[in-house]
């Protein structure tokens, strides 16, 4: 066992783990953020993504020994601040989820991906969202909801 | 009459109640009875809480709850079964909260989700239930003003008195509407009228999904909680020998290794636990495991015996589904005729929220459960007689499920998860790894098809078979399955196409299994329609015909499927030749679900590739409750259906599945994601049909169509792979 201070979502937090703990049952389970998902446990699906100094990463495949001294960590829970994130509020004017257990990981790469490219075309969304599985095929509304969030911000 | 004794239900309340739930059968609601009462573990928390039937509840403060007996899987039945009820209450979206109901007793029988019956069996239903507490309240609001009620009208949670302008909010007319007499016949609201059905209204659970607050099965925290991971034997039926947890008890956080039992149905099966104070000490401590299995003589299965195995069974003459003027006699005497031979695969169900459940067997004997399932109801129902306990002594709470597509149906995962709480007598998480899921089952069942049809003088159908052979869900179901007529669900909707065939003779013939198997998005029909509508193709390009005039051909008298045909005709222009290289694929399919249709158009790469361009997706409803959402259903059942066609499929080597995860077990993603165009038929009429499944059946035989116009390689074997297309 080893003692962490990680930064998620600003705030400060102390969790106590093994350090091969990925970040995905460090931040559902020690930490109790929910909001990321568990979906296949390979780097695979996406589901798990969140932010590491505004990077995408696969938090399955994240130790939380791994994460350097002071890293900004974001869930979908801190994506937005005090109001949602353009990039959600898109999703639900284009009515994106279904189930909704894919979403937090979308989101979350969607967002790095309009930091990255302000206005992707629907190839740069293809290539950028590729590793996020969608099992319930909401892939269309997806690009539709890029695309309108890219027009807001 | 255990949870009625709170001090806060008074007697009256309880009567009240009682009398009420009964008018809930006055309603038509089936199987709630007043004697069902005695479980009302929700009025527990309530003070000044009127039930005006057991699915509304208004409080005196006016806030106002409408009860989802219909489990949220992506569906859209968070919106749209709540939204029958509000609809003829005068309610908008904003003025009630919703709450999924936990099998309770008191609900009824339709605490479940699945066969796409949600809306097309509620929608009447529950209209009445949202209109009867509108004329109570509208009563209530009359007598108060000493008008009639004629004068009176309700709208967004309050009740109006057109004459003076007056009004009163529903929870000032709460407690004495909950006095009258409920209504047996109230009036429906004409569906001009509506503000909310037939309108693509935004769905409540999207603003959960998007930020994170969505509670999932798997999202549930109980103080002082424990994880666990089971190891289970990867040959199916085996027999657990021994194992040694030595090694996975030195792992720190694995607090015990325990035997647990999975049931399925009638199969059974011990795995071994890895209980620990996080989710990752257990997967570790599970792979520390040693474990020995006594496989039974299974260890030998493997995909390709039993392809052969079916392909062998095809030589038998099965047991007829249907017969109709002469098959045998039509197709021997032919001499214009065809066979082919179809071939579907085992498919997981690879829902993004892996099985899991957490259960807590109470000191005091009560079981406390949190599932995502689809089956509320018969989680309450079964567990009973599996665990001796009583069915008013279990609580669940239904979660929103991260996709269903029928594996939620069962509850193997939850029996499994409650043996392991009764065990260890601790509030347990129990998670399925996506290896678990992908390679335990239980699967979709393969159905193999042997197809015979003879063409007449004027190249029309004259003799048609559908022979299904295939292993049975049921069988899993069943103590002794009854062979001597078909499996309705293993013949799906062969027998009942609208075409016009003179003779036909389609039969079942039953093949051994022990291989999990279950019902998955459509059922067989995503297996059957390949075969069926694929060689409807294969004999209109006998007959030299075009495919899509050629099944307009059968279709003389006016039906359902003539309209989704003749709209897909149109919106895709079928009639417009495409250039070479470029292919049309059509395809309907009938069943119990619904019904559905879908063109396809490709394009031939140089590499021996194709590529899907668009995708036309008809859906014949009747009547719609939210266009938006049968939509977003399409084109999920396009993904899952080219998913499915293309992509996945579990094989067998060494009694064992050989996928495991997404790399191996590929779905769908968005860079092959194709335009879809959606058109929803709904011409009005008495019969609601289904939305979740109906999109499916057609998708992968208009792609095999589609790639045999651009190619002419005839595909019969799912999955095919679009990359390398021979
Ligand atoms: S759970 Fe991390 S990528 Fe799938
Ligand atoms: S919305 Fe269900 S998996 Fe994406």
């Amino acid at each position: 066992m080893a003692k962490y201070t990680l930064n998620i979502n600003g705030k400060k937090t102390q969790v106590e783990a093994e350090p091969d703990t990925p970040m995905l049952w460090v931040i559902r389970d020690f930490v109790g953020l929910k909001g990321t998902k568990f979906g296949c446990g390979m780097a695979l699906c996406g589901a798990c993504t969140i932010h590491v100094n505004g990077q995408p990463v696969r938090s399955c495949q994240t130790p939380v020994s791994s994460l350097k001294k002071n890293s900004k960590i974001t869930t979908i829970e801190g994506i937005g601040n005090t109001q949602l994130h353009a990039v959600q509020k898109a999703w639900i004017e284009e009515q994106v989820p279904q189930c909704g257990y894919c979403q937090s990981g979308q989101i979350m790469s969607a967002v790095a991906l309009l930091k990255a490219k302000p206005k992707p075309t629907d190839e740069d969304i293809d290539t950028y969202m590729s590793g996020n599985i969608c099992r319930c095929g909401t892939y269309d509304r997806i690009r539709k909801a890029i695309h309108r969030a890219a027009a807001m911000v | 009459m255990s949870s009625i004794n709170n001090k806060n239900v008074n007697r009256r309340d309880f009567l009240r109640y009682t009398s009420l739930s009964s008018v809930a059968l006055i309603l038509g609601i089936p199987n709630v009875k007043a004697s069902d009462t005695a479980v009302i573990s929700n009025l527990s928390d309530l003070e000044e809480a009127f039930n005006l039937n057991p699915f509304v509840m208004i409080e005196k403060s006016g806030k106002i709850t409408i009860f989802n007996q219909r489990p949220e899987m992506g569906q859209g039945t968070f919106q749209s079964i709540p939204a029958l009820i509000a609809e003829e209450l005068g309610l908008s979206q904003e003025q009630f909260t919703i709450k999924q109901t936990g099998g309770e007793k008191h609900f009824g029988g339709g605490q479940w989700s699945g066969g796409s019956s949600s809306v097309r069996t509620d929608y009447m239903e529950l209209r009445k239930v949202g209109a009867a507490a509108r004329e109570m309240l509208i009563a209530a609001a009359a007598k108060q003003w000493n008008a009639s009620e004629s004068e009176c009208y309700a709208k967004d949670a309050k009740v109006f008195h057109k004459p003076s302008g007056k009004s009163l909010g529903y929870g000032d007319l709460v407690e004495t509407a909950s006095k009258l007499n409920v209504p047996k016949d109230p009036k429906l609201k004409d569906p001009k009228d509506f503000n909310i059905l037939g309108k693509s209204i935004k769905r409540q659970d999207v603003p959960l999904k998007v930020s994170g607050q969505a509670v999932f099965g798997i999202d549930v925290e109980v103080p002082n909680m424990v994880y666990a991971s089971v190891e289970r034997c990867p040959v199916f039926a085996s027999k657990l020998k021994d194992f040694d947890k030595t090694a996975a008890l030195k792992i720190a956080g694995v607090e015990q290794v325990v035997e647990v039992e999975r049931v399925f149905y009638n199969y059974k099966t011990i795995g071994v636990a890895v209980v620990a104070k996080n989710y990752w000490a257990a997967l570790k401590g599970r792979k520390a495991l040693k474990v020995n299995w006594d496989y039974q003589g299974h260890e030998n299965f493997n995909s390709k015996d039993f392809s052969q195995y079916l392909r062998d069974l095809a030589k038998n003459e099965g047991v007829v589904d249907k017969s109709e003027g002469d098959f045998d006699k039509t197709f021997a005497e032919s001499n214009n005729k065809i066979e082919a031979f179809y071939e579907t695969p085992f498919v997981s169900h690879s829902t993004m929220e892996a099985m899991n459940c957490t259960a807590h067997w109470k000191d005091d004997g009560k079981l406390e459960i949190w599932a995502s399932t689809q089956v509320p109801g018969s989680v309450i129902e079964d567990l009973p007689a599996i665990f001796g306990i009583k069915a008013e002594d279990i609580t669940l709470h239904t979660c929103f499920n991260g996709g269903g597509f029928g594996r939620r149906l069962a509850i193997d995962f939850i029996i499994e998860a409650v043996n392991l709480a009764k065990t260890i007598k601790k509030p347990v998480k129990l998670i399925w790894t996506r290896e678990d899921d992908t390679q335990l089952g239980p699967f979709r069942p393969p159905t193999f098809s042997a197809m015979k049809g003879a063409l007449s003088p004027d190249g029309k159908v004259a003799a048609f078979q559908h022979k299904v052979i295939a292993p049975t869900i049921l069988s899993f179901m069943t103590p002794k399955e009854d062979r001597t007529k078909p499996d309705g669900t293993m013949v799906e909707g062969i027998s009942h196409q609208a075409y016009e065939i003179p003779n036909m003779k389609n039969t079942m013939v039953f093949a051994d299994n022990h291989v999990p198997l279950l019902w998955w998005r459509s059922v067989t029909s995503s297996t059957l329609a390949f075969a069926h509508e694929c060689f409807i193709d294969e004999m209109a390009q006998k007959a030299g015909k075009d495919p899509l005039q050629f099944r307009l051909d059968m279709l003389t008298k006016e039906s359902d499927t003539k309209r989704v045909l003749q709209k897909l005709k149109e919106v895709s222009k079928w009639d417009m030749p495409l250039p070479k290289g470029k292919g049309r694929g059509i395809a309907q399919w009938e069943f119990f679900a619904g019904l559905g249709g879908c063109v396809f158009e490709v394009t031939k790469q140089s590499d021996n590739s194709v590529k899907i361009d668009k995708v036309f997706i008809a859906i014949d409803l009747g009547t719609v409750v939210n266009p938006d959402t049968v939509k977003s259903q399409m084109e999920g059942c396009v993904v899952m259906g080219i998913t499915a066609a293309t992509q996945n499929g579990i094989t067998f080597a060494n009694g064992k599945a050989e996928q495991s995860n997404f790399h191996n077990n590929p779905v769908m993603r968005i860079s092959e994601m194709p335009k879809v165009e959606v058109h929803i038929l709904a011409e009005g009429g008495k019969t609601i049909k289904g939305v979740g499944e109906p999109g499916l059946p057609p998708i992968a035989p208009a792609l095999a169509n589609a790639i045999f116009a651009a190619t002419g390689i005839r595909l019969r074997k799912m999955p095919f792979d679009l990359s390398n297309l021979v």
